[in-house]
C-alpha cells in the first residue's frame, strides 16, 4: 500500500495546478484538492489497480462538478465578471484573456482541454476520467478550441464598453 | 474547414497538436501543413492557446504543497476523524454500546438536550420503514424493474445525483422506491427484499450539514444506521439484527460514496 500513497503524494502538485485552473482561486482550489485526497484515502479499498493519477483526476473533476452545481443553486453568490476593469499591460494581460476565454467554455469542454493541454493526459485517459468515448473527448477539445479562438479573435473586443 | 478530399482530417490536426499521432502520421501532417497555410495558422493558434494556458497556470505545480495537503498529516487526521468504514463502524459500535448500556430515559434525555439534526432523518426514515415494509400490494411507487427511470426521477426531485445501490451480491432484490416528504423537501426511499421476505429500506434526503460518522439507532424490532456524506443524509433501516444490518449498510455505503465509487 506504500506505493498507493506514494503515487497519490506524487500527484498532489499537478492536482493543485488543475484545480487552480478550474476554480481560478487558490483557496477554493486547495479545498478541492483536499476533498479529493480525503475521498481517495477513504476509498482506497475500492481502488483495484489501474492508474492512480487518472483516478484522482476523476475524483477532482466530479467534486468540482458538484461544487459548480451547488453554486448554481445559490444565484446570489455567482461572481460578477469585471468586464469594465481596464486590461493590464504586459504578460498578465494575455493571462487574463485566456482565463476569461476558459471561463466561457462549457464545463466538460474546459475539463477536457485542461486535462490534455495543462495536465498532459492522453485522449484515452481523459475519456476514462470523463467516462465518455474518445470521440467525445475529441469533439469537446475541438469545440473548446474554436470557442477560445473566437473569443480571443473577436468576441472580447466587442464586449468592451464603448466609452 | 478541412477540404473534403484532403487526406488529413481535423481530428488528426488536434491529435497532431496534442502529440497523439503515430510518428509516420506526424510527419505526413507536418508535410501537409507546409502546403496549407490556412490550416497551419489554425494549428499555430491552438498551440498558442495551449502555451498561454500553461504559462498562466503551470507555475502552481512548483509551489510548495501547503501543510494541510500533506498526505501524512491527512492520514493522521483521517484516522482521528474516523472516516474509514472500519472506523465509522467502530464509532457506531461505541454509540450503540452507550445507548444500549445506559437507561432508556437517560439516552432520550441526552438526545433531547442536544438534538442532532441528523437524528431527524433517522426517525423520519424509520417511520417510513415501519409504514411501508408491511405493505403487500403497494410497498413502492416505482418497481425495481424500472431502476434507471426511478434513479433519474428521484435524483431530479432531490436535486442530487442519487445512486440506487445494487445489493444482489448480498442476496437482496430491489423491490422499488418512492418519493417521500422529508425535513428538507423531497426524500428518496428504496426498498429491498431478501429471499426469505425480510425487508430493508434506504432513505436519502438532502442535508446541508457536515459529514458525520456512521450512527446506529435500534429498537426492539427495527433498527437503522445513518450518516451524512456530501450533503446527503442516508439511513439504512431493517430488522433489529445488528450484524445483518451492518452488512447491508456496508454494501450500500460503498456504492453511494459517489466520487470514490466511480472506479469500482
Amino acid at each position: 500500500m506504500a506505493t498507493f500513497h506514494q503515487n497519490v503524494e506524487a500527484t498532489i502538485p499537478a492536482l493543485r495546478r488543475y484545480a487552480r485552473a478550474l476554480t481560478r482561486d487558490t483557496d477554493i482550489a486547495d479545498d478541492l484538492v483536499q476533498d479529493t485526497l480525503v475521498r481517495a484515502l477513504r476509498s482506497e479499498h475500492l481502488f483495484h489497480g489501474g492508474d492512480v493519477r487518472s483516478w484522482l483526476y476523476t475524483i477532482l473533476t466530479n467534486l468540482n462538478r458538484n461544487r459548480l452545481r451547488s453554486l448554481a443553486r445559490r444565484p446570489t453568490l455567482s461572481p460578477i465578471e469585471d468586464n469594465d476593469a481596464p486590461d493590464l499591460a504586459g504578460p498578465e494581460a494575455g493571462g487574463r484573456d485566456i482565463e476569461r476565454a476558459l471561463a466561457t467554455l462549457v464545463d466538460d469542454q474546459r475539463n477536457a482541454l485542461l486535462l490534455v493541454v495543462l495536465e498532459g493526459l492522453s485522449y484515452r485517459e481523459v475519456a476514462e476520467v470523463q467516462g465518455v468515448p474518445i470521440g467525445t473527448v475529441m469533439s469537446r477539445l475541438a469545440r473548446a478550441r474554436v470557442q477560445i479562438k473566437n473569443y480571443l479573435d473577436g468576441a472580447r473586443p466587442a464586449l468592451r464598453r464603448v466609452k | 474547414m478541412i477540404d473534403r478530399n484532403s487526406p488529413i482530417t481535423e481530428d488528426e490536426l488536434h491529435a497532431y497538436v496534442d502529440g497523439e499521432l503515430p510518428p509516420d502520421r506526424m510527419n505526413a501532417v507536418a508535410a501537409w501543413l507546409a502546403d496549407h497555410p490556412e490550416q497551419a495558422a489554425l494549428v499555430t493558434s491552438w498551440r498558442l492557446q495551449a502555451d498561454s494556458i500553461r504559462a498562466h497556470f503551470g507555475a502552481a505545480v512548483d509551489e510548495p504543497v501547503p501543510q494541510r495537503l500533506k498526505l501524512d498529516q491527512m492520514l493522521n487526521q483521517d484516522r482521528a476523524a474516523g472516516r474509514s468504514w472500519a472506523a465509522m463502524a467502530a464509532a457506531a459500535a461505541i454509540a450503540a454500546f452507550v445507548v444500549g448500556g445506559a437507561a432508556g430515559w437517560m439516552a432520550r434525555g441526552a438526545s433531547a438536550a442536544a438534538p442532532s439534526r441528523s437524528d431527524v432523518f433517522a426517525s423520519e426514515a424509520l417511520d417510513a420503514h415501519k409504514l411501508y415494509v408491511v405493505e403487500v400490494r403497494h410497498p413502492v411507487e416505482v418497481p425495481g424493474s424500472e431502476r434507471a427511470h426511478m434513479t433519474q426521477w428521484l435524483s431530479k426531485r432531490l436535486g442530487e445525483d442519487l445512486r440506487v445501490p445494487d445489493l444482489q451480491s448480498i442476496g437482496l432484490k430491489l423491490v422499488g422506491g418512492r418519493l417521500l416528504p422529508g425535513p428538507t423537501g423531497a426524500a428518496a426511499f428504496y426498498m429491498y427484499e431478501s429471499p426469505s421476505g425480510e425487508r430493508f429500506t434506504m432513505y436519502c434526503a438532502r442535508a446541508d450539514m457536515p459529514e458525520t460518522a456512521l450512527r446506529y439507532t435500534g429498537g426492539e424490532k427495527v433498527a437503522a444506521f445513518y450518516w451524512i456524506d456530501d450533503k446527503v443524509a442516508y439511513v439504512v433501516s431493517g430488522p433489529a439484527d445488528r450484524e445483518l444490518l451492518e452488512k447491508v449498510t456496508k454494501a450500500a455505503y460503498e456504492q453511494v460514496d459517489k466520487t470514490g465509487a466511480k472506479k469500482l
